[in-house]
């Protein structure tokens, strides 16, 4: 297909300068383009969550976004969550504890959820902390022990 | 074994979650390689028909497009796949194998099925060729329904047979017939269960990448049974197992059916990466996990009990039909599952049990997380729910009557069961499991006082109690190589994939336990052809139990081997000797002895002799294969609140008890119950796969398809009892199915207790809100 457009970004503090498809989509971008594949595709209809990145600090669908929308934004994915080192930030830490992933497929797209929810929301109810994580599914931890990691990491400072 | 256990039956936290927390870990869809082309497919529109054209023309000449084939082109590679489990010798058993082709010729049979492969420069331009690939396909009447599949003058599926019976079994235990007579009461339904999908959240994909120098082909592959894909391949591509590595990374959940061999896709890339020269991969979306990924639960059951007025159990007699789908590759492991299974914990002298496996024009139906178990529990548990009503027994009293007491192990229910094996339970402890799940959820509290008092304020509340038994941990065997490197780190390599049940840990936890070193020291690895190429895979929830014990048996023999060396280079005796600490050292005087790193050089040297008899390093390979699996078990226990207005269902308490013998790590195990169990709530109030009657699936998306969210899912209280496996040096028994095994009956009891007394009654799985309001409507009249 013809008709490249330059678009220009910023993902995880990095800037990047591509031109790209009209129709590539923003998931595809990440993952093919700039080689994060920490970002995954589970159902590339905007429901099950796994592709969820921030977007101007919002948690959005990655796979439901073109690359091209995101010209001129600011985009973080789960590999910016770590520190230099590689040391696990209190969410991630606190995913660890409780046994909140097994396949780990879903996981980034909860971790960004959650990154964008507890920001907002630094000491949730419970309630409100389910609903949150309703908008993402998981097929193998039955949810649980995300909750548990999620009240973990909201009673610890995060960066 | 060592005298101290630091890791066994600890909560310790995983090895491999500092990989998936930061995205770093590989996933198959992860994989780029330079020159890497991408595939899609042309899938079927029609559930039935005759394929009379397919023109790949203008697909070919369409820019960025490097091939195009179909059935045409695939030559002497185009043989149906093979019967992946061989029927065990049942006399007078019928099965007539008919497995899928790499691609569609002369007939489609299923919705999906692939018909054309289209190889291009990008996925996005392979979807674009897709649509320009033209199939003329002439319409058949579908079979959908299983009775109608089998009624006289219908279409059949695979014309070269008499009918659309796929197989049929009678398996018999004493004599019902006999029994029956005795009788003061028999409780007779028929029962409903559905399809549903597997639904990993990571769809399939496949990497090829054929090495036309070395002539080497590594496979990427979203598979739970890398080395028989491996093997597999390798004869069907005309290669030496050697020249085939399969490499199963991460995978993002399985549950059964990535463990279908062969689908197509897994077949077609490895013979067009040959013919090309690229690497090619190909991902699927999660619609083609709708259409082309195996699916399961299909069933109908008429089935009854015969009891004595006191409630005792005299036998059961079950008729059923298996929805098999469009073709049968994995024989009957499913019925025969659920054949097996209805038995669960209790005393059933007299047994005949009668299936009959169908084909329709859906997509293949292999083992899904439960594989056939939940079936045999939902109908053995419903039956003792009727009778319980009907004699006047309270559900939990009815089951303690019944249960196989702790002292009739080992329990030979003289059928078989799907390893070939006699259907022979190791051990169990049925009451206290049962007994301390009542206790947990307040059964006599709850009935006696918190039902009433809530009925009389309007509300509809319920509790329901369910047992069941799973067979896990089957052979046939699985192996696992040790290894202490110079570094002081030890290897463990073992066979099996994984997807997510913790084997990185677990199998570490053994390791170190063996060898007294710490567990993040032990770096494991798992499904790749590479590093280890003798087992099977991970199914039948055997991983733990079978590669488990492997490991296990591994590093007794690398212990045993640091233990002799140790004791000859200090001139002591074994005895005197003791491994903790990364060290080998004297008991009495701690200061004499090697790190186990430094051992492992001694062990390899570069001068001197390995003596006659010896081997070098310290390694060692072992193997485990049980003459038949483990039986674990368990109760579930459930307070719920149905609204009889919207029939939502609300659960308000989920109580699990269970029994998988010696526990690894608790808290991976309570995970693999968590998963299950809402997997398993899915399975029992939201997840239906509806097919129209051509067939067509019609909710073929995560927008239609309901799956449960964290706000579905209440917390579940687990309790852990430990009746250790007499069948493995550890005492294991498998639990990564266990969770969703019971649900579907515990759902239903809960609900109609609920709903006591307003004459609903609850034969089917799935319940829906739709589908529970017409119950419930229907009660009225």
């Amino acid at each position: 297909m013809s008709g490249r457009i330059a678009i220009n970004l910023t993902v995880n503090g990095v800037r990047h300068e591509r031109e790209v498809e009209p129709r590539l989509l923003l998931s595809d971008f990440i993952r093919q383009e700039l080689g994060l594949t920490g970002t995954h595709v589970g159902c590339e209809h905007g429901v099950c969550g796994a592709c969820t990145i921030l977007f101007d600090g919002e948690a959005v669908r990655a796979c439901i976004m073109l690359a091209v929308q995101a010209d001129g934004h600011e985009l973080q994915t789960v590999e910016s969550l770590a520190g230099p080192a590689g040391e696990l930030n209190p969410l991630q830490a606190a995913f660890r504890q409780t046994h909140g992933l097994q396949c780990g497929f879903c996981t980034p797209g909860f971790l960004m959820t959650l990154t964008a929810f507890l920001r907002d929301h630094p000491q949730p109810s419970d309630e409100a902390l389910r609903d949150a994580l309703s908008s993402n599914l998981c097929r193998c931890t039955g949810y649980h022990n995300i909750f548990e990691a999620a009240k973990l990491a909201s009673r610890a400072p995060l960066p | 074994m060592p005298a101290e256990h630091r890791y066994l039956s600890a909560r310790v936290a995983r090895n491999e979650d500092a990989r998936l927390l930061t995205g770093r870990a590989l996933f198959v869809d992860d994989v780029q390689l330079p020159g890497m082309l991408h595939v899609a497919f042309v899938r079927s529109e029609h559930a039935h028909g005759r394929i009379t054209n397919v023109d790949v023309s203008a697909a070919k000449r369409h820019t960025g497009v490097h091939a195009v084939y179909t059935a045409a082109d695939l030559g002497s590679f185009q043989k149906p796949g093979p019967v992946l489990v061989t029927p065990p010798p049942i006399p007078n058993l019928i099965f007539n194998g008919c497995t899928q082709l790499p691609l569609a010729q002369d007939k489609v049979r299923h919705v999906g099925e692939a018909i054309a492969m289209v190889v291009a420069d990008s996925r996005y331009v392979a979807e674009d060729a897709v649509r320009e690939v033209v199939v003329d396909i002439d319409p058949i009447d579908a079979v959908v329904d299983l009775e109608k599949g089998l009624a006289a003058g219908a279409p059949l599926i695979h014309e070269h047979l008499e009918s659309n019976v796929a197989a049929h079994v009678v398996q018999r235990k004493g004599n019902y017939v006999s029994a029956r007579t005795k009788a003061d009461t028999i409780v007779k339904r028929r029962f409903l269960y559905d399809r549903g999908v597997s639904a990993p959240i990571e769809n399939r994909a496949v990497v090829v990448e054929w090495n036309d120098r070395s002539e080497e082909m590594t496979i990427w592959d979203t598979t739970q049974a890398p080395i028989p894909i491996r093997n597999g391949l390798a004869r069907m591509l005309g290669l030496l197992e050697s020249q085939v590595n399969v490499i199963a990374p991460f995978v993002g959940g399985g549950f059964g059916p990535k463990i279908m061999m062969f689908y197509p896709e897994e077949l077609l890339l490895p013979w067009a990466a040959m013919r090309l020269k690229r690497p090619l991969k190909w991902t699927e979306d999660r619609q083609e996990n709708f259409y082309a990924t195996t699916q399961e639960r299909g069933q109908v059951h008429d089935a009854e009990m015969a009891l004595t007025r006191d409630g005792r159990i005299l036998g059961v007699h079950d008729v059923f039909l298996f929805d098999t789908g469009a073709y049968d590759p994995y024989g009957l492991t499913i019925p025969i599952n659920s054949q097996c299974t209805l038995l669960g914990p209790y005393d059933i002298a007299n047994y005949e049990s009668e299936f009959t496996a169908v084909f329709t024009n859906k997509t293949i139906v292999t083992p899904v997380r439960g594989a056939g178990r939940q079936h045999g529990v939902f109908v053995s548990e419903r039956l003792l729910d009727l009778a319980a009503r009907e004699l006047g027994i309270d559900r939990v009293e009815i089951r303690k009557r019944n249960l196989i007491g702790p002292d009739k192990f080992p329990v030979n229910h003289e059928i078989m069961f799907q390893d070939s094996a006699p259907l022979i339970y190791d051990s169990g402890n049925y009451l206290p499991t049962l007994e301390q799940a009542a206790d947990i959820i307040g059964y006599e509290t709850f009935i006696r006082q918190e039902q009433p008092a809530r009925r009389a304020e309007g509300r509809y509340l319920g509790v329901g109690v369910v047992c069941y038994v799973e067979g896990t941990g089957i052979g046939p065997y699985e192996g696992a190589r040790v290894t202490i490197e110079p570094s002081g780190k030890v290897r463990c390599a073992t066979g099996v994939g994984t997807q997510g049940q913790g084997h990185f840990t677990v199998f570490a936890q053994l390791v170190a336990d063996a060898l007294g070193v710490d567990v993040e020291g032990v770096k494991v690895v798992t499904g790749d052809t590479r590093e280890f190429h003798w087992g099977t895979g991970t199914f039948a929830s055997r991983g733990a139990v079978v590669a488990g014990s492997a490991c296990h048996a591994a590093a007794m023999a690398v212990r045993e081997k640091v233990l002799i060396l140790a004791a000859s280079l200090l001139s002591v005796t074994k005895e005197d000797l003791e491994l903790s600490g990364g060290r080998v050292y004297v008991k009495s005087a701690p200061e004499r002895g090697f790190s186990l790193g430094e051992l492992s050089g001694k062990a390899n040297p570069l001068r001197g002799a390995v003596r006659p008899g010896t081997e070098p390093g310290l390694e060692s390979t072992a193997y485990f294969g049980p003459d038949r699996g483990s039986t674990a078990s368990g109760v579930h226990a459930m307070v719920v609140e149905v609204d009889p207005e919207t029939a939502m269902v609300e659960i308000k308490r989920y109580v699990v008890v269970h029994d998988c013998g010696t526990i690894i790590n608790p808290m991976l195990v309570e995970g693999q119950i968590h998963g299950g169990v809402a997997h398993g709530i899915g399975n029992a109030f939201y997840e239906q796969l509806v097919y129209d009657e051509q067939g067509q699936l019609l909710n073929a998306s995560f927008m239609d398809y309901l799956m449960p969210t964290a706000t579905d899912v209440p917390p579940i209280e687990t309790a852990h009892r430990e009746t250790p496996s007499p069948y493995n040096p550890v005492g294991l028994k498998g639990v990564g199915e266990a969770g969703c095994i019971p649900t579907g009956a515990l759902f239903a009891q809960a609900v109609e207790d609920a709903l006591a007394g307003s004459g609903v009654e609850i034969t089917e799985i799935p319940l829906s809100p739709n589908r529970l309001f017409e119950i419930i409507e229907a009660a009225k009249t």
